[in-house]
């Protein structure tokens, strides 16, 4: 453990730094407010309106959706990886476990479609 | 092909028909959908067929990762049992509260294959697969009359806590990990005994996390607080099937855990697991005495069972253990879903507050009714000829011939302690006099059979518990 040493201190000395910093400019700097100033940052373009609006649940579904689908790709690459050496070891079974996962995914899309998970309006 | 692919073939047909269920239900006309619940009645009937199939090979698959002995297939049944009882409870329920939709049915397969995968994962991560399957599901089921109040509250509680308590197990899992190198529950218990542990204190906090998992999952006494409010809010299918499924999937994960990867450890784990058992039996128990609503009751009888069930896990013989507490499991799912299905049957549309007035009377109204109930909560109590008694035996006598001779005094005194609000159950419904304004309703087919069957289980349990025991004789692969 005691190699790791020199790393605390270096925490210890940064944490000090940002906190003396910070500390230092709120106690010394001049304030001077103006509405501009304390308006949000919109990388230079005037804001609209505030910031926390309310937006459609239909984002959220779309999200879940999104993550549900992804894993599948996700899960495809480990797959296609070890393909090439477990292919002499389980043959067939190589291809029937990639379908069968599919396929369930399968289902599940139409299931989404059906009950109309993918309309818009 | 690689023969071995078949020892998860129980599952495979549960998820295969949970699948059709979701197709099939994109088909149907809304009225055609009780019908449903008859396809994912043959999914659990082939399904049990498959056990049957598989009973005479035990042996482990996937890596390692899946174990398929007679602790796992047994548990299977048991799952199996509850699902298939549930879902005849389920049909005409569905109908009348409003909520006939497909996705229950596809959801309660898809628990039951969750909780198969628990009680047969050799491989910390696949319970833990298992386990998220299972939670998942059932925390859907929880919220699943979604236009009542007190179920969406049930189910956003139930998540909530389930979801702490799964972060809880994972971390265990983690902690479990560092200190032995490996997940494999053959593999912890080798390094275990051979004392090659990397860190002893990390094991212990790992073990700490487990129970703290694993006790929420079975409802043990500090982490219980959800149940009663679970339980009450749940559409009351769904509550027989949380208490029976579910928590045979957190025990048999739990026996798999503690039996076998750190059965080693023995010595150093009853301690605390001890004060949990005791605590549980006492405060479920005391509990239950001053609950007015019976669904309530239940929860609460629920929480002092897993206090006995505990009881086997601590006894910690791998043989005696796992056999007495599969066999009180079996006997508990019986039970308990002939109880809810008669809630089930006396609760009218909406409801979920239920008292004494619609049990009066009931002997005179429906006798066989009455009967079952009078039955189910014998055997709840503990009496023979029924399976809650020898359950109860055979747990405690586990627990006396491990020398845990006052956890099994205490255990009888909690028995004795329960015997007061199940039998007050039996005092309403036949010494009180009716509610005159009660409407009679009929009791659908699927009640019927239920009702039947349940009888049948904790008799046959109860009378002839041999030929059930015989086939739990070591059970546990892992050690043979």
């Amino acid at each position: 453990m005691v190699e790791y040493l020199p790393i605390l201190v270096m925490f210890a000395i940064a944490i000090a730094m940002a906190v003396v910093i910070l500390v230092l400019t709120h106690l010394l700097g001049p304030r001077q407010d103006d509405p501009v100033k304390l308006s949000m940052y919109e990388s230079g373009v005037n804001p609209a309106q505030d910031s926390k609006v309310r937006f459609s649940v239909k984002f959220y579904l779309v999200a879940i959706l999104f993550v549900l689908f992804d894993i599948e790709v996700v899960f495809l690459y480990p797959w296609a990886v070890t393909y090439k050496t477990l292919l002499s070891s389980l043959g067939w079974l190589m291809f029937w476990q990639m379908f069968i996962f599919v396929a369930v995914l399968l289902v599940g899309f139409g299931y989404v479609w059906k009950k109309g998970g993918l309309q818009w309006d | 092909m690689d023969n071995t692919v078949f020892t998860l073939l129980p599952l495979m047909i549960l998820v295969g028909f949970s699948l059709l269920v979701l197709v099939a239900d994109m088909m149907l006309a809304r009225e055609q959908r009780p019908a449903l619940g008859i396809v994912a009645l043959i999914g659990v009937i082939v399904s049990l067929i498959s056990c049957s199939w598989l009973w005479n090979a035990p042996q482990t698959a996937w890596s390692d990762m899946i174990v398929s002995d007679h602790f796992a297939l047994f548990s299977y049944i048991i799952f199996l049992v509850s699902t298939g009882l549930t879902l005849l409870l389920s049909m005409r329920y569905l109908s009348e509260e409003d909520i006939q939709f497909g996705e229950y049915y596809a959801l309660l397969l898809l628990a039951a294959t969750g909780a198969m995968l628990m009680a047969s994962g050799l491989d910390l991560m696949t319970i833990f697969i298992g386990l998220e399957i299972l939670s998942i599901s059932v925390y859907i089921l929880a919220g699943f009359a979604r236009r009542n109040e007190r179920s969406l509250e049930s189910a956003l509680k139930y998540f909530l806590l389930g979801a702490f308590a799964t972060g809880f197990f994972l971390y265990g899992i983690a902690m479990v990990y560092g200190a032995t190198g490996t997940t494999n529950i053959k593999v912890i218990s080798q390094v275990v005994s051979e004392g090659t542990i990397r860190s002893q204190s990390f094991l212990w906090i790992g073990i700490a996390l487990l129970v703290a998992g694993f006790g929420f999952k079975v409802a043990l006494f500090p982490f219980h607080v959800w149940t009663p409010d679970v339980y009450e809010g749940a559409p009351t299918s769904v509550t027989a099937f949380m208490s029976t499924a579910v928590k045979a999937a957190g025990f048999a994960a739990f026996g798999r855990v503690f039996l076998s990867a750190l059965q080693p450890m023995h010595a150093d784990w009853t301690g605390i697991l001890w004060i949990l058992a005791v605590f549980t039996m006492f405060f479920g128990n005391i509990t239950a005495i001053a609950q007015r609503s019976v669904k309530r009751m239940l929860a609460y009888s629920s929480i002092a069972h897993a206090g006995y069930m505990l009881i086997a896990i601590i006894a910690g013989d791998a043989n005696l253990s796992s056999g007495s507490l599969l066999f009180y499991l079996l006997g508990y799912a019986f039970t308990n879903v002939a109880a809810f299905g008669i809630v089930i049957y006396l609760s009218r549309k909406g409801e979920t507050e239920f008292d004494g007035k619609d049990y009066a009377g009931l002997a005179i109204r429906h006798p066989w009714l009455a009967f079952v109930m009078a039955v189910c909560m014998v055997s709840l109590a503990g009496i023979p000829p029924t399976a809650g008694f020898m359950g109860k035996f055979y747990i405690f006598s586990a627990a006396i011939k491990a020398k845990f001779y006052w956890l099994a005094v205490l255990g009888v005194i909690n028995s004795v302690i329960s015997v007061y609000y199940y039998l007050r159950v039996i005092f309403v419904m036949y010494f009180e006099k009716p509610a005159a304004d009660y409407v009679h309703g009929t009791l659908s087919l699927g009640m019927k059979i239920v009702l039947i069957l349940s009888v049948i289980g904790i008799f046959q349990l109860g009378t002839v518990p041999g030929s059930v025991m015989a086939l739990l004789q070591n059970s546990m692969m892992v050690f043979q």
